[in-house]
């Protein structure tokens, strides 16, 4: 749920990356801030396990500019996507304003994409929320791995809300920012109906 | 249940700054945040200044959210108050009014019974303050009042991503 701070005329808003492990929610995170000005972040946080898999959340804070008079602050947030992990899944989905989904396009990873994308839409309704009712994004991640499966397979199977999507391969960063701003946008076009 | 969204105006700010400001004075704390359980930083004072608030805030209520989540298990609502004792500095969280968490960083100039006698007091002002905002904001809401950022344009959003 979004913080209006009138004091410092900041608008705070949390974003959060879900999908199943290894889909690259982290590098995505990671991409932004390592392209983002240094004024313009705050640090990221990572709590993640020996072999850096997530273990609770990435965390990266973000600002985004000025609108009307109030900076616009994000915070990135990351879901730990191993199907065990799901305790820590829902917590992380508290008070969110926009969700990315990240689907693994390798085609052995569909039935995972399936089983998290399930996982989201109960997680979310158990926080209170509908998947149709908050800015949402897809984003189809490793497009460019020879086992990609087809996109329109995926659109199929991942994206039936038709909501916008990304073809994206963030470790080199392809489709990162362009996801980042669909949601963002997303999310500030909400705030202009307040109580959802 | 989803909360409603939360709006701090300029004459909250100031009621919630003035307690947390005689709490660090009452408890002789380092340090006192204010943060809501979402993750977002509402309001610090004392002296440690420069340190990273915005990581301190997030980690806070992820934190709370995990122990909450392991109350449920054993069967208990929620542990509202959380002790870390650490060489130095002591953290003492406590949750208020279910909505937002107090965060006192203490060293040896003052005790863990200190801050917890001073806590108790601040945390039901601040209980109270944040309740009049909840009333305020379900007041805007029946009445069905435009969000303050109704005006914002298309434009002004896409002005954000213009780089």
């Amino acid at each position: 749920m979004s913080f209006i701070n009138y004091s410092s005329r900041e608008i705070n808003c949390k974003i959060v990356y879900y999908g199943p492990g290894l889909c690259g929610k982290t590098t995505n995170l990671q991409f932004i801030y390592s392209k983002t000005n240094p004024e313009l972040k705050g640090k990221m946080i990572s709590l993640a396990t020996e072999t850096e898999r997530t273990l609770f959340f990435d965390f990266l804070p973000l600002a985004l500019g000025e609108i009307r008079g109030f900076k616009t602050r994000f915070h990135l947030y990351t879901v730990p996507g191993q199907v065990f992990y799901d305790a820590s899944r829902k917590l992380i989905l508290k008070g969110v304003d926009g969700v990315v989904f990240v689907a693994d396009s390798q085609i052995e990873r569909m039935e995972a994409n399936l089983e998290s994308a399930d996982n989201l839409r109960i997680n979310l309704r158990e926080q209170g929320y509908e998947l149709e009712k908050i800015p949402y994004v897809v984003q189809y991640n490793k497009r460019d791995l020879p086992n990609a499966a087809p996109l329109q397979e995926m659109r199929r199977l991942l994206n039936p809300l038709q909501v916008s999507e990304f073809e994206a391969s963030a470790n080199v960063g392809k489709g990162v920012f362009e996801t980042l701003k669909a949601v963002a946008k997303g999310v500030l076009t909400d705030l202009k109906k307040l109580g959802r | 249940m989803v909360d409603t969204q939360l709006v701090m105006y300029d004459e909250d700010y100031r009621k919630i700054l003035g307690v947390l400001q005689r709490l660090a004075r009452d408890a002789n704390a380092k340090g006192i945040f204010l943060v809501d359980k979402n993750g977002q930083l509402v309001a610090e004072t004392g002296e440690m200044r420069g340190i990273d608030s915005t990581s301190l805030a997030s980690l806070t209520a992820g934190s709370v959210a995990a122990t909450g989540g392991l109350a449920k298990i054993i069967g208990e609502e929620e542990f509202p108050i959380h002790f870390h004792q650490g060489q130095r500095d002591n953290l003492h969280i406590t949750l208020v009014g279910g909505r937002v968490i107090l965060v006192v960083v203490f060293d040896e100039r003052s005790s863990l019974g200190l801050v917890r006698l001073r806590v108790k007091k601040a945390g039901a002002e601040l209980a109270h303050v944040f309740e009049e905002m909840q009333k305020r904001a379900e007041r805007a809401q029946a009445s069905g009042a435009a969000s303050p950022f109704a005006e914002i344009t298309d434009d002004d959003i896409d002005n954000l991503f213009s780089e």
